[in-house]
């Protein structure tokens, strides 16, 4: 029986597990043709009417586009939003006791949540290039150089989402606890992130909320760059790029840590 | 409460190098008021085919779950070929292959898309994301396994077409492939007909022959524990009895004799006399113990009107086994 293994052991074989758990995940969308069309719906709905609604409604302040900015951040809400969401299988999968099979499988628990955050992720990818896709249909500008460095940043909110995802599912019990916490947990980041709002002349509560609001940084980190490879497109006022991004890394690495030591704790303490 | 099993169960017969030692296994859920296994202890030998038996919420599969790693004991150990499977955890995965008492496929992939994702899993091949560019090694396994459980080309279609029959065969064959040294299967039959039974009775018996695949089954069906070397009987966390089928049989199980006369003053004295304590005031039920019912019969001369034996049934003890814990618990 030996001489039938092929030696895969350690690091590489951590890589193969990885891959083979995103792999699932990116199956498990495409055969399920519901949620593809699903996660597109309520996009496509907020940028092709609530953008140009506001735009009908309040003209453009300060020359800013209204139908970009809504579709900006309705980008970077609906990925990070998808990859948070998508972690939520870790929990469907343990009703469905298919995580069993992961469990007393030899790999290691930091190689299960890497290869469910990477196959997330590389679900959020088709519905972004959706988004975008619609975007450009309804008349929102998309220079190749811009959607070219979109590409990376969507990677970046998608990892983001997930890292923050798991956090939250680590400390839920259920599919039904996690479907009736989500609204709370997203709902007043959709405000407080700024993605059809402005944030930066806030009162101090709010202010401080926002700032402590984890997609706030990804939906900004979306607008720096779609504004920013636009010279004289007129900007919102926005964070710093590299605060962003520094944002994103502390606090996306301590979302994933903390999330995973939880999310094995709570498995095998019962 | 614990009863003492029998001096005459085999326990002193397992092998010297146990491949699963338990020893004082406890489990205490969180929020429980009772622990769920309570002081669990047994050993099994290697290429044995062992059964944990019990009524429902006995602590079957909470043991099998510590065995195989997915929880954390409260106390006590427990070690899989000399691994402990706290401190070796992912060891012990490597040695074991288990069938959980739900089926635990993904339905959204084929069946073969799940044994790949279990070799993979296990660091037995790389990575590929069809299987045409899986190892041939693979592919041969894949397809050597399935005819020989009698799913055939099935196993490439969508798991969500498959029957309970047929769920059960891709779990054997996903168990099986890496080889473990120990298969653990929890309730495996439950929901499957007698056919698909008889395939999964016989595919193990192969696997055992051919490999020395040792086997733990969980099952509250004793028709089903009855085919093992050896069983252990448990009951509210504890081991209520173990040993092969037949000695539990011949230990736990009486056999006795029911007779009646028109005399019963007569009887009974008679009874008395051959050092017999018959109970009830007629019919009498006498256990027989050492003695044969016939020489017990033999012996009687008062005219008899009635005479019932009851040989006993490996269930008749199951169910006394349970039923003197539950009383004792009460």
């Amino acid at each position: 029986m030996a001489e039938r293994v092929v030696p895969v052991r350690g690091g590489p074989g951590a890589l193969h597990a990885v891959a083979a758990i995103a792999h699932r995940d990116f199956v498990k969308l495409l055969r399920d043709r519901l949620r593809l069309i699903s996660e597109l719906v309520f996009p496509v709905l907020l940028i092709g009417l609530l953008g140009p609604t506001l735009q009908a409604g309040f003209g453009s302040p300060s020359g800013v586009d209204l139908i970009t900015f809504v579709f900006t951040g309705v980008l970077a809400q609906t990925i990070w939003q998808s990859t948070a969401l998508g972690l939520i299988s870790l929990i469907a999968d343990r009703e469905e006791d298919f995580s069993q099979e992961i469990f007393v499988s030899p790999i290691s628990r930091y190689s299960i949540v890497a290869g469910k955050i990477i196959g997330e992720s590389l679900v959020a990818l088709p519905t972004g290039l959706g988004i975008v896709v619609v975007a450009i249909i309804i008349g929102v500008g998309m220079p190749p150089t811009t959607f070219l460095a979109l590409l990376p940043v969507v990677v970046v909110v998608a990892l983001y989402g997930g890292s923050f995802g798991l956090l939250i599912m680590s400390n839920i019990s259920s599919q039904r606890a996690a479907n009736q916490i989500f609204p709370f947990v997203m709902l007043p980041q959709f405000f407080l992130a700024g993605v059809f709002n402005p944030i930066h002349d806030l009162p101090p509560l709010l202010a401080l909320l926002s700032a402590l609001t984890p997609l706030r940084y990804a939906v900004e980190l979306m607008r720096n760059v779609y504004y920013g490879t636009q010279p004289g497109l007129p900007s919102p006022e926005m964070t710093p790029a590299p605060v962003n991004l520094l944002v994103i890394a502390v606090s996306g690495v301590a979302f994933a840590v903390l999330g995973t030591r939880q999310f094995v704790r709570t498995e095998r303490n019962r | 409460m614990a009863f003492d099993p029998p001096a005459t169960a085999p326990t002193t017969s397992t092998p010297s190098q146990p491949i699963i030692s338990v020893e004082g296994l406890v489990k205490r859920y969180r929020k429980a008021e009772r622990n769920a296994v309570d002081g669990i202890g047994f050993e099994v030998g290697a290429g044995e085919f062992f059964a944990l038996l019990g009524p429902n919420g006995a602590g079957k599969t909470t043991t099998l779950s510590i065995l195989t790693t997915t929880l954390a004991p409260t106390s006590g150990r427990a070690r899989i070929d000399g691994h402990d499977v706290v401190d070796a955890a992912a060891t012990v995965r490597r040695k074991v292959g288990i069938i959980f008492q739900k089926p635990s496929v993904d339905r959204n992939l084929t069946g073969e898309e799940n044994v790949r994702f279990h070799v993979i899993l296990y660091g037995l091949y790389r990575y590929a994301p069809a299987y045409g560019l899986m190892d041939r090694r693979y592919r041969q396994d894949v397809e050597t396994a399935s005819e020989l459980l009698g799913l055939g080309r099935d196993i490439f279609r969508p798991v969500r077409t498959y029957s309970g029959g047929m769920l059960r065969k891709l779990e054997i064959v996903r168990s099986l492939i890496h080889r473990p040294v120990v298969l653990f299967l929890d309730e495996p039959t439950t929901g499957l007909d007698a056919p698909s039974r008889r395939t999964l009775w016989d595919y193990l018996r192969v696997v055992r022959r051919e490999h020395g695949t040792t086997i733990v089954l969980t099952s509250h069906y004793l028709e089903e524990a009855e085919q093992a070397d050896r069983i252990c009987v448990i009951d509210a966390g504890r081991v209520v009895a173990i040993g092969t089928p037949s000695s539990l049989k011949a230990d736990l199980a009486r056999e006795w004799l029911v007779v009646d006369a028109d005399d019963r003053p007569r009887l009974r004295a008679e009874i008395d006399s051959l050092g017999l304590t018959p109970t009830g005031d007629g019919p009498f039920r006498i256990d027989v113990d050492t003695r044969s019912a016939h020489a017990i019969l033999r012996a009687i001369e008062t005219p008899l009107t009635l005479v019932r034996t009851h040989a006993p049934t490996l269930e008749d003890a199951y169910l006394e086994i349970v039923g003197r814990s539950e009383a004792g618990d009460g």
